[in-house]
């Protein structure tokens, strides 16, 4: 018998510290397996955000640098413009990219930086507990929106994919989507073309992955998989919004 | 003829393999409590496992190793 399928050596096996059911586990196997295929082993480096994947850096097996909340795009660039045979991924969540850290993605991206961001988009803050995120989506409950978000009070959730896609230094975007196995297995091309993009010297490469928080959206983790098919993807759409290489 | 190796440890219980898998054959383990205080995953039926690691490539922990 031939093994189809075993953990990447590409993670360590530290075992994850997320909720049961959490998606940020099926995201590092992807981003980890995509760097292996790649061969980027011993040139990858990977920058971790502040939020639930803070420990990031416990996870991959290899180069891992902690950023300033918000601040991985700006770390990114540092090490890719010293490092620029390194394949240099940021790993960031929708509190740390798209509310605190909104300056740095998008100028990273203007600038053209030649890096690849895994952005997790699960429409909530997760770490902090539950509260609105500006990816939360209209009507949705959480603990700073207990009446479900207004669109008169907070405006629409902003669909970052698309905003980042209008920067002519981002050649390529896509939004994924971790629901179920097809999907995951898109995901994963998703990322090992945008990393492999970046080794060509490309542009900004951006993935975005709609991701679940079971305990924060209140749901078991196979209703929260239910829910981001039936509530996100209509506002989120999937595919490519940008492919200029 | 696959086979399906549990890392027990690992498993948090969130039972998202069990909606995944097309034979139907992995279940909680409720007569099992692991390190972390989750009843683990389980196979019902070993014999029917096709090896077709959707079970793998779903779960968030990492816990299976599948051969065929």
């Amino acid at each position: 018998m031939a093994v189809v399928f075993e953990k990447t050596k590409m993670l360590t096996d530290v075992p994850f510290h997320y909720c049961p059911g959490c998606t940020h586990g099926i995201a590092h196997r992807l981003v980890a397996e995509a760097v292996e295929e790649l061969g980027m082993q011993d040139k990858a480096i990977g920058i971790a955000p502040v939020g639930c994947a803070v420990f990031a850096y416990n996870y991959f097996n290899c180069d891992m640098m902690e950023a300033a909340h918000g601040r991985a795009p700006a770390v990114a660039t540092g090490i890719k413009r010293v490092h620029p045979d390194k394949l240099v991924f940021s790993y960031q969540g929708d509190g740390d990219l798209a509310s605190i850290g909104t300056a740095e993605i998008v100028h990273a991206a203007a600038r053209g930086e030649k890096v690849t961001t895994i952005f997790i988009n699960n429409a909530i803050y997760g770490m902090t507990g539950g509260q609105m995120a500006p990816t939360s989506l209209e009507g949705q409950v959480t603990t700073t929106s207990p009446y479900g978000r207004k669109r008169e009070h907070c405006g629409l959730p902003i669909r970052m994919s698309e905003l980042i896609a209008t920067l002519d230094g981002a050649c390529y975007v896509e939004r994924v989507s971790l629901h179920d196995v097809p999907n995951i297995i898109k995901a994963k091309n998703a990322i090992k073309k945008a990393m492999k993009y970046q080794m060509e010297g490309k542009g900004f490469t951006f993935i975005e992955v709609l991701s679940t928080c079971p305990t924060n959206w209140g749901k078991t983790p196979v209703e929260a998989l239910k829910w981001l098919k039936e509530n996100m993807i209509p506002y989120y759409p999937l595919g490519v919004v940008k492919e200029e290489v | 003829m696959a086979k399906l190796t549990i890392n027990e440890d690992a498993c948090k219980g969130c039972s998202l393999c069990i909606q995944v898998c097309p034979k139907h054959i992995l279940e909680l383990n409720r007569e099992k409590l692991n390190a972390k205080g989750y009843h683990p995953i389980g196979i019902i039926n070993m014999d029917e496992c096709i090896g077709c690691a959707s079970c793998a490539r779903m779960c968030p922990d990492v816990v299976f190793t599948v051969e065929r």
